[in-house]
């Protein structure tokens, strides 16, 4: 099998916020009603993670669950795992409407770090960043500039960005532009 | 600037991160409508200076379908509501009636009047 690489391999920038390529991150889309008691199990299963709660991530020590939409989630595993943890999901959740999908590789997954996080995004997404309005946990589907795009923010106060791997330079460069030196606004 | 809040997500999104749908609430009529009925079904949309009710799509977000209630002279938001329903619920009407009586818009209207 061919070697697999994350969209940007690695790339770095580093202005009022350091964004970073991520690297390969198993993702499975898991579609279907989120409050059946097989589809909860499969999740805590796969991820180690409970169902979240509207607009949430739910962390586990080796995975997540991300909320997308009152029927679908965004399951985080280890890359290595994706292949296996998707049919395992599919055999747990036979009988059930429910599908899920093996997307690691068609997206884009980036780390924005540092004191200007907030600000950059802010910069790029019609999104509230204020320190009351988006905290650790929360899971936010929106805009990036011109295309779509998923983050949410961890203890640490960095972000997570998921965008589609079709975007990802753009995603990339956008942040890049955003997060340049001299840039600073000053609003968060 | 327009901000709708999104029945599905709870996000009060602005509206680049809507897709607008056009007018809500059409009745389709195909075959075995008369041509006077599908032209009206086809290019008869309203045009209302006041109350007006449209589909709006939450494309950059939960990616839901959902209606909305506004004003076009103010762009007063009425209310956002589900799409499962070919009628406006009732708390909207009541909200625009408290806001605008005697509101009409197709065969909807304000029921005190």
């Amino acid at each position: 099998m061919s070697k697999a690489v994350s969209v940007l391999n690695g790339a770095q920038y580093t202005g009022i916020a350091k964004v970073e390529d991520a690297g390969l991150q198993g993702m499975i889309t898991l579609r279907g009603d989120l409050d059946s008691k097989a589809l909860k199990a499969a999740v805590k299963a796969a991820t180690g993670a409970e169902v979240p709660a509207q607009r949430t991530i739910s962390v586990a020590e080796n995975g997540a669950a991300a909320w997308m939409s009152p029927d679908e989630l965004l399951l985080l595993v280890p890359y290595e795992d994706a292949v296996a943890k998707t049919a395992e999901l599919a055999e747990a959740l036979a009988g059930e409407h429910a599908l899920a999908v093996n997307v690691s590789d068609a997206r884009g997954f980036f780390r924005l770090s540092g004191e200007g996080a907030r600000e950059v995004l802010g910069k790029v997404s019609p999104v509230d960043f204020d320190g009351d309005a988006f905290t650790p946990g929360e899971f936010r589907r929106s805009r990036l500039a011109q295309v779509a795009g998923a983050f949410w923010m961890n203890e640490d106060g960095s972000f997570y960005i998921v965008c589609f791997r079709s975007v990802g330079e753009y995603v990339f460069k956008l942040l890049s532009a955003a997060a340049h030196p001299q840039s600073k606004v000053g609003v968060y | 600037m327009l901000i709708l809040e999104c029945p599905y997500c709870g996000v009060k999104a602005e509206e680049t991160e809507l897709a607008a749908g056009g007018e809500a609430h059409l009745k389709r009529f195909g075959p075995g409508s008369s041509d006077d009925e599908f032209h009206d079904y086809l290019f008869m949309r309203e045009n209302p200076k006041g109350v007006h009710f449209e589909r709006w799509r939450h494309a950059n977000g939960c990616g839901k379908w959902f209606h909305a209630a506004r004003c076009t002279t103010t762009l007063e938001v009425f209310g956002t509501y589900t799409a499962q329903t070919s009628v406006p619920t009732q708390e909207i009407i009541d909200k625009i009636a408290a806001k605008r009586p005697g509101w009409t818009w197709r065969e909807f209207a304000d029921e005190q009047k």
